[in-house]
């Protein structure tokens, strides 16, 4: 772990690995779009409103998982305070955010042709409304210090106590009445979920996942590179 | 053409299929240009300061 510890490395490191992530997510996420909008077939209930489920569903994954992310990250900047770790958390919010939103909004546009509802206060629904607040409230909270380091280390514990929600989400449709259908993918006794559409679902969660790769990677070098810059400025004002 | 025009139409649901496949679109493009162009700036402000890399702290 230490010899990834330093910004250094890691800036040499993903340099190189960065263009064929980004490579990657392109034409996966191009192969998703095309199986999403031209090969899966509609269903027979929802018709082509099943399409949503292609976005609706990998955002609504990409969501929890970086918030998971997040926390991981968290832990390990607290504990053993790792240069990296830090900077891999606060990077990764805004992403988680933007997926939380799409999977809200896409959701809603699901919703109500199939429900009746743009919205609904069940526990999935509510659960998800509640991380979007988390990621609102954890982006306020790093950026509400004038020390970054002590903004840091409030947001890492916001992070860690709001874990707690992941599975509240995922286990809302199971332990509440819920208009949000149960799962039909991780469950007891496989997916329920016919092959024609699980594989495009499938494809376009690989690709939302290399796109966050690519972008955390994007951000955290950004960030490493505005650290350097505050350092020197931090110098050159010592020394003047 | 009637084929794309019925295929655009999603049986009825375009009025929601296709601003959910949009918004998904503007917010990852979104971040991802935010980023590239944070990253770019950072970038341009090191190389000011720095031009040959001496200073790296870090």
């Amino acid at each position: 772990m230490h010899r990834f510890a330093n910004p250094a490395r890691f800036m040499r490191l993903s340099g190189v690995v960065l263009p064929w992530v980004a490579a990657a997510s392109a034409l996966v996420l191009g192969a998703g779009l095309y199986l999403s909008l031209f090969v899966a077939p509609p269903d027979y209930q929802q018709g082509e409103s099943v399409r949503i489920m292609f976005v609706h569903v990998p955002a609504a994954v990409m969501a929890m998982g970086v918030y998971a992310l997040m926390a991981l990250a968290s832990a390990v900047a607290l504990i053993w305070r790792h240069p990296l770790a830090d900077i891999a958390a606060q990077e990764a919010a805004p992403i988680g955010a933007g997926f939380t939103l799409i999977c809200l909004v896409t959701g809603s546009l699901w919703g109500k042709p199939m429900w009746g509802t743009w919205w609904v206060w069940d526990a999935r629904l509510t659960s998800v409304l509640v991380l979007f607040f988390l990621y609102i409230g954890y982006l306020a909270l790093i950026n509400a210090f004038d020390d970054a380091y002590r903004g840091g280390r409030a947001g890492a514990i916001l992070a860690l106590v709001g874990v707690v929600n992941l599975p509240v989400i995922k286990f809302s449709v199971d332990w509440w009445n819920t208009l949000h259908q149960p799962a039909s993918i991780v469950r007891m006794g496989g997916p329920a979920i016919d092959k024609s559409m699980l594989m495009p679902l499938l494809v376009m969660m690989l690709g939302f996942a290399l796109f966050f790769v690519t972008v955390h990677l994007i951000r955290i070098r950004a960030a490493v590179l505005e650290r350097r810059l505050r350092a020197q400025r931090l110098d050159d004002s010592v020394a003047a | 053409m009637n084929s794309v025009s019925e295929y655009l139409a999603m049986g009825g649901y375009a009025v929601f299929v296709w601003p959910a496949y949009g918004l998904t679109l503007f917010v990852l493009l979104l971040l991802l240009g935010t980023s590239i162009g944070n990253y770019r700036a950072q970038k341009r402000a090191l190389e000011e300061r720095d031009p040959e890399g001496k200073r790296s702290r870090s």
